[in-house]
């Protein structure tokens, strides 16, 4: 048995685990999160295993999977430490000159080396990557550090130190004090103050109470709560074993979302390596206190983010969400007090733990402290996982870490808080990023999606798009979500195929506030937000589709015409040969589209190589 | 479509795993769906009866949720992202493609068994987007045009194994 029964064993293994580990030690840290993965990064791994074992130098050399580095987008990515050279785009076929070369010699690889497109000069260290030089990781500072799958590593860097302080040294009033002076609020996007739940539920009568985790991050186009659970599991477990002495529960759920299979893997790893430290189990830190932790798959439902319904979920029953006066910290999971956090949440408490509320709360703004963690995603230069201080203007995240949008395009707008969240227009990109100053802009910061549209995106069939989804993934329970969504749907549908008049946008006006008002959930309540916020600031292009007939994005396909540009065409018939319509005809070297055979599919245009293909 | 044969045996090793506990319906039902593919009816009526849930719950739950399905489905599973990022950036028009290709719509399989159609809301790969995955494996920045090459190689992948 490995249990840790004191503060001082922890500490006495943790500085075991230092003194044997060379600082100076080159070590490879290959990203094996899901997007470098999907890129072959497990190949980049496996071929540094081997190469390391060729060339026998397992003895000088580590080779360290890790969690998410969050610049997805130039995946497969590898770091050399302890001098952390950065390289992108790594393939099995450059490990054996890394390893020749950079492991071994210091020399640098330079092909690999990211080039700042801005100044055209490449980049050879991880904190000078524009990317993450303006970032500030907290939540996410061990991601791509650490082996998640060992907890050794977390231990090392500090891990479960705050959980022996507040076992051994705080009474749960204390910790839950010095969560609220921190101003910790709910990182799934709703922003309720952390510390104040915790009281809620620690006075909620009764015996049994539950915490939950919630990791069923539903939004398309946010992927940090999945990068958390991945690379760092451990500091979840031990936020929310923390959470649990100060609330007085004794067991735990975490609920995860099962697209996510390797979030799930490393989370079983980490609960059944904590147990076997002694943090979860009985009488952890020889203390009276006793906590374990169960995870539950969700079954892939939008719905089951909000509280009531994940409850519901967890209790094996359909994911609809329960009346709004009944409070989870009261009644939730079996009718006993629950509470019920972001994993992105529990994962911050460790940090308030160790390092006190003030220092927590010097970082933000004044209502919202911390940090955020976003998925820069959609028409953006630099996708990838941002975290930024509380209260950073949009345009920063944009521009100075995103890279700008895609292709030189101009920018159009920028999508945050998934469905239930609104599009923001370009006049208001100065706007500092906090959960208030979104809310006022028509948005919400939710589970920390940011989509970046350009001027190719049509903003009325983005509203149609996530009325699409969420009609879908409405319960069905309550009218005016149940029905107000598939008819904001209906005349959005008909607007973006030009069968729409102008007295439909009043009528979709009206309809979007009564479902905001009457409904019964979150998902309800904030559905229409995209309608609502596109209607506010994109209203010209509704017109357009109304009044006009036309698309400007030229994205709606009844309303658009595709044609050749005779000047452009050279007449290699490419295009002609992949239209699935049979569409475009060739006279001699003249290539022309048949408007009443072509189904606007693009094929075309995709296909060919002169940009003589245009849509008006 | 054919029906898996009963196989009661292993459905009640499944409960026995949970002892029976109606809390985990939701666990149980993903392993049969692990184990078949889909959830066949008469492992429904099974399950029913031992957790002592009505049908009709046991239904409910399983047409609930998108993780369960209650026809057979193909030996490949082609999911195509519709997340925001994939979206923005033309997935629609992979899925219409795949449509075509395939002659079937989406959520169904085609008769041969050989492959399902998907769509899903947010593989979070969205560096990749558009992305599309048969099985497990991932293709980027996916077109119209690449659609026919993948499904091919798929296949030949397949018949040489």
């Amino acid at each position: 048995m490995r249990r840790i029964k004191t503060p001082l064993e922890l500490e006495a293994l943790r500085n075991s685990l230092v003194h044997r580990r060379d600082p100076n030690k080159p070590h490879v840290r290959v990203c094996l999160g899901t997007g470098c993965r999907a890129r072959g990064s497990l190949d980049v791994a496996e071929a540094f295993k081997d190469e390391i074992e060729k060339q026998g130098l397992e003895i000088q050399v580590e080779c360290k999977q890790t969690g998410c580095h969050g610049f997805c987008e130039r995946g497969p990515v590898v770091v050399i430490g302890p001098k952390d050279i950065f390289y992108q785009r790594v393939k099995p076929r450059d490990v054996p000159e890394i390893v020749s070369k950079t492991l071994l010699n210091w020399e640098v690889v330079d092909r690999l080396l990211y080039m700042d497109p801005a100044t055209g000069q490449k980049i050879l260290y991880e904190y000078d990557v524009p990317f993450y030089k303006r970032q500030t990781r907290r939540i996410l500072a061990y991601n791509g550090q650490i082996d998640p799958t060992d907890i050794l590593d977390y231990i090392a860097v500090g891990g479960y130190q705050a959980l022996a302080k507040a076992i051994a040294n705080m009474s749960c009033e204390k910790i839950i004090s010095i969560v609220e002076k921190s101003g910790l609020r709910g990182l799934g996007g709703g922003g309720f103050p952390t510390g104040k739940k915790w009281r809620l539920c620690r006075e909620a009568a009764g015996d049994v109470k539950f915490v939950v985790g919630n990791g069923d991050e539903g939004d398309p186009g946010a992927f940090s709560d999945r990068s958390l659970m991945e690379g760092n599991p451990h500091s979840i477990l031990e936020g929310m074993i923390i959470g649990a002495y100060a609330i007085g529960a004794n067991r735990g759920y975490l609920y995860v979302r099962a697209e996510y299979p390797l979030a799930l893997k490393h989370l079983q790893i980490a609960i059944n390596q904590s147990r076997e430290y002694g943090f979860l189990g009985k009488s952890i830190f020889n203390s009276k206190f006793g906590f374990d932790i169960r995870i539950n798959r969700g079954g892939g439902a939008f719905v089951c983010g909000e509280s009531s319904a994940l409850v519901a979920s967890i209790e094996g029953k359909m994911g609809e969400p329960g009346a709004k006066y009944v409070h989870t910290v009261e009644r939730g999971l079996w009718n006993k007090p629950t509470n019920l956090n972001n994993v992105k949440t529990w994962a911050s408490v460790p940090m308030i733990i160790n390092e006190g509320a003030d220092r927590y709360a010097k970082i933000g703004t004044m209502k919202s402290k911390g940090t955020g963690v976003f998925s820069l995603v959609g028409k953006v230069n630099n996708t990838g996982l941002v975290e930024i201080p509380m209260g950073t203007p949009l345009k920063q995240i944009i521009y100075d870490i995103g890279g700008g949008v895609l292709d030189g395009k101009r920018f159009k707008a920028v999508q945050t808080g998934g469905p239930s969240g609104g599009c923001i227009p370009e006049r208001l990109l100065d706007l500092p990023v906090d959960f208030e100053k979104l809310t006022e802009a028509g948005s919400m910061m939710g589970s920390g999606g940011m989509i970046v549209m350009d001027n190719s995106t049509c903003m009325v069939d983005v509203a149609r798009y996530f009325l699409d989804f969420l009609q879908n993934e409405s319960c069905g329970k309550c009218v005016p979500c149940r029905e107000g969504i598939k008819r904001m749907l209906e005349i959005v549908t008909d607007i973006t195929a030009g069968r729409g008049k102008e007295e439909d946008l009043e009528l979709l006006q009206e309809l979007a506030e009564t479902v905001k008002d009457f409904s019964l959930c979150g998902l309800g309540k904030t559905a229409p937000n995209t309608v609502l916020s596109t209607l506010r600031y994109f209203k010209d292009e509704y017109y357009a589709h109304v009044r006009d007939k036309k698309c400007p994005a030229g994205i709606c396909r009844d309303l658009i015409e595709y044609s050749i540009l005779e000047d452009k065409c050279t007449g290699c018939g490419a295009c002609l040969k992949l239209c699935p319509q049979q569409a475009i005809d060739a006279y001699g070297l003249i290539h022309t589209i048949d408007p009443a055979k072509c189904i606007r599919c693009g094929i075309c245009r995709d296909a060919c190589q002169f940009g003589a293909i245009t849509v008006k | 479509m054919a029906e898996s044969v009963p196989d009661y045996g292993e459905v009640d090793r499944i409960i026995q795993s949970h002892s029976c506990e109606k809390s985990a319906l939701i666990a149980i039902l993903q392993e049969i769906e692990n184990s078949y593919g889909y959830l066949p009816a008469w492992a429904l009526r099974q399950v029913s009866e031992k957790l002592g849930v009505p049908l009709i719950q046991v239904y409910g739950v399983a047409s609930f949720y998108d993780a369960f399905h209650l026809t057979p489905r193909g030996k490949h599973l082609v999911r195509v992202c519709l997340g925001t990022a994939c979206y923005l950036r033309g997935s629609a028009r992979v899925l219409e493609a795949l449509e075509s290709e395939l002659g079937i719509k989406d959520g169904e399989t085609t008769s041969d068994l050989e492959f399902s159609l998907q769509s899903v809301r947010c593989l979070g790969a969205c560096a990749l987007a558009p992305v599309m995955v048969v099985g497990e494996h991932y293709f980027d920045k996916m077109t119209p045009t690449k659609v026919h090459s993948v499904l091919k190689r798929v296949q030949s992948k397949n018949e040489e194994n």
